[in-house]
């Protein structure tokens, strides 16, 4: 032990310089050559930067909903529901949220909400939507917005992630990036 | 072909023909022979010892490589606490973020130096930036001293009879710069380029498409999460881990981290081919973890995509699966694939919340913890695998009537008491912990309401969930626990630090035993190892093991809550 002593601590101080210092300081430097060099991904609309990548709470009836946040979208403190699948509490929200959707989206049947607009996110904030969840909300934003349900599909049709090289995963809308493009063609 | 399902086989195939030019790399690194990284990392390592003032030729005999082991882990541990405990004033703390409580300090220093990276913190709120890069520098190096403990095993298992089995600093050493590191600048610079943070700027503030405001945290985020994914760390940036859209941006990124968790781990079988020139003992460790692996992660996938049967009584579309804690970019068939993953080897990493999956999931998740060496982590899952290769060898000769042999040497009532012992510490810690946990509960449920978020099964699978992740060493969690309290912070710390260093102890002695005893070639007597049968043989040990110690535990938690729901 006091023959291992010395050299733990010296060997411990390289590593410290080597894996905290000049590891993280390379990084840095290719950060530099990276999109908005290393700041999150942002995106500019009417003179406002929006972050890509994080999702926002989205909830008015004139926008494409975003998901249920267990945090409200606080960027600051993510975080999940981490309610199991049979608690009746959280069973219970979510057929708050179904009844919610359906009396802001009248007309709309039931069978076609699918799951991921009323459930929450693991890091309550998914940027993201299934184009089933945009395509629901069509109906309500073509009233709101005196738009055809045709421009609002073609719109919901650019904005469709496919799959990594079609191959891979799944496919996805951001739901930032559909609405700016909705306020685009319709300043409402 | 469903493109979801189809990126899980992607992931696999891609790891596994990765990891055999690694394993084959790794196993020079170990053999001392040249590789073509040589001319950069020769003279780096050679600086690193010249400035330690080590001799890296100096063998040692295993109880040497153990103290070595040991007491740099304590001045790890010592380093840490006294760094959470002051972070507040220290700098590189632009969020103005508070120091960490004592129990708090203690149940992270031991988490993040014992590999485990169990958090009872939320990285964005509890961590400046120097409390980040110094639980990054034990994501390297506690990754590091698990690889070189397996390398010293591999090579006390080679055909010859020696005390001297390398110098424990070289292996560690090695296992940093020439493993860890280079793997770590390609991924870092893969998630870099796909817009994961890395400054140390402070919160970011910004206006929302309806006005309100949202302050979004960034940090060193790149460099931090890719350490985590290849070291069987597991330990986020963040709080929720790589569901965070800026740990894990899109699909191209969650490939490369779901690839990260299983790289090394199953290069070290490789690894072991090469070291020790047996390739039929290697496939079939291989083709063991892999059964395992398929068990768990199968049914896994098709429950996640199946949904929540009590969603679809509600009468709602569950095209995708279920999505309760999930991110849509990744899916529920990665995330499952992902949760078997994080858990089977010693990682703990998530990129959906374990708490919210359906019970075969979940159950999935707990055995691949309870088993943890279907793959395992960085070196240490070998060595857990080794034990049961002893028992099983132990078993199997008295079956037949001859000596137990392994590799040309006799296994006798040491090595195998040491072995049991081993083998039962696991189960030993994971029940008598969650034992104590209901018990205090039970007795007690308005104190502790505070613990659980979940009622009736899947309450007591949280308890259950939290102990197997801090005996395995793994350090995700059912994280609806409210796990930062002095019980939890105190009695998980505890279990973690036993259940890493009595497992490294117990292998590396039986295998330096066994080193120094004769070696005797192989005749006609001799039990064949690598074969499909002596395959079987093992994967029974490990399943009456585990079956035995954990079926009561998972009927009253995720069975009971299965059977509920369907």
């Amino acid at each position: 032990m006091k023959k291992n002593i010395v050299p733990a601590i010296r060997l411990t101080l390289v590593s410290m310089v080597f894996f905290m210092g000049i590891y993280t300081l390379v990084i840095l430097g290719i950060a530099q050559l990276a999109p908005n060099k290393g700041n999150g991904l942002t995106i500019t609309q009417d003179g406002k930067t929006y972050y890509i990548n994080v999702g926002q709470s989205i909830n008015q009836d004139k926008y494409f909903w975003s998901r249920p946040s267990a945090v409200d979208y606080n960027a600051a403190g993510s975080g999940g529901s981490n309610k199991g699948p049979s608690n009746p509490e959280y069973l219970a929200e979510v057929q708050a949220r179904i009844d919610t959707f359906l009396v802001h989206n009248p007309g709309i049947n039931k069978a076609d909400i699918p799951a991921d607009l009323v459930t929450a996110s693991g890091s309550g904030l998914d940027p993201h939507i299934s184009v089933q969840a945009a395509k629901v909300q069509v109906k309500r934003i073509a009233e709101i917005r005196v738009l055809s349900e045709d421009t609002l599909l073609q719109l919901i049709q650019e904005n469709t992630e496919k799959p990594l090289l079609s191959l891979f995963g799944t496919e996805r809308i951001n739901v930032l990036k559909l609405n700016l493009d909705l306020d685009k063609i319709s300043n409402n | 072909m469903n493109t979801e399902i189809l990126g899980v086989i992607f992931m696999y195939a891609l790891v596994v023909a990765l990891a055999i030019p690694l394993g084959r790399y790794i196993g020079k690194v170990f053999s001392y022979q040249n590789t073509w990284l040589d001319k950069i990392f020769n003279p780096i390592d050679k600086l690193f010892f010249k400035l330690s003032g080590i001799n890296p030729e100096k063998e040692m005999n295993w109880k040497q490589h153990l103290v070595a082991l040991l007491t740099i882990n304590l001045v790890w541990f010592l380093v840490s606490m006294f760094t959470l405990m002051n972070m507040s004033w220290l700098p590189l703390n632009p969020d103005g973020n508070p120091s960490m409580s004592a129990d708090l300090a203690f149940n992270t220093s031991v988490s993040f130096v014992t590999n485990t990276n169990l958090q009872h913190y939320s990285g964005e709120t509890s961590l400046s930036y120097l409390g980040q890069l110094i639980l990054m520098l034990w994501q390297f190096i506690s990754a590091g001293t698990g690889i070189a403990i397996g390398a010293v095993v591999f090579v006390a298992m080679k055909e010859r009879t020696t005390e001297k089995l390398g110098n424990f600093y070289s292996f560690f050493v090695r296992s940093c710069t020439r493993i860890l590191f280079p793997l770590a600048m390609i991924g870092a610079t893969i998630l870099v380029l796909n817009g994961s943070p890395m400054t140390f700027k402070g919160k970011a503030t910004t206006t929302t498409l309806e006005g309100a405001t949202q302050q979004i945290s960034r940090g060193p985020v790149a460099a931090f999460v890719i350490i985590k994914q290849l070291g069987t760390n597991g330990g986020g940036f963040y709080g929720p881990n790589s569901t965070n859209p800026m740990e894990n941006p899109n699909y191209l990124t969650n490939i490369v981290e779901t690839a990260s968790i299983f790289l090394i781990p199953i290069a070290m079988i490789f690894a072991f081919r090469f070291v020790i020139r047996r390739k039929k003992l290697a496939w079939t460790i291989f083709g063991v973890m892999t059964t395992g692996f398929l068990l768990l992660v199968i049914p896994s996938i098709f429950s996640e995509m199946n949904g929540n049967p009590a969603i679809a009584h509600m009468g709602i579309q569950q095209n995708m699966g279920s999505m309760e804690g999930k991110e849509v970019r990744f899916g529920p068939a990665a995330s499952a694939y992902w949760a078997v993953n994080t858990t089977c080897t010693s990682n703990g990493s998530v990129n959906a919340m374990h708490d919210s999956m359906m019970p075969i999931t979940g159950m999935a998740a707990l055995l691949g913890m309870m088993v943890n060496s279907f793959y395992g982590g960085v070196g240490v899952g070998f060595l857990n695998f080794y034990i049961f290769i002893i028992i099983a060898v132990f078993i199997s000769g008295l079956m037949v009537g001859r000596t137990p042999e392994f590799l040309g040497k006799k296994i006798e009532a040491k090595e195998v008491k040491i072995a049991m012992i081993i083998a039962l510490l696991h189960p030993f810690f994971i029940l008598v912990g969650t034992a104590l946990a209901s018990y205090l509960y039970v007795g007690n449920p308005a104190e502790y309401a505070g613990w659980l978020n979940n009622p009736g099964y899947h309450g007591f699978s949280e308890m259950l969930y939290e102990f197997s992740s801090a005996s395995a060493n793994n350090g995700s969690g059912f994280e609806g626990l409210g796990d930062n309290t002095m019980f939890w912070n105190v009695s998980t710390g505890l279990v973690m630090l036993l259940a890493r260093y009595l497992p490294i102890i117990g292998p590396v002695a039986i295998a330096g035993i066994l080193a120094a005893k004769k070696y005797i070639p192989e005749g006609a007597g001799t039990l064949k190892t690598d074969t499909g049968t002596f395959g079987l043989m093992i994967f029974a040990v490990m399943f009456i093991v585990v079956a035995l110690s954990f079926f009561p535990a998972l009927a009253l938690g995720q069975l009971a809550e299965y059977f509920t729901l369907y």
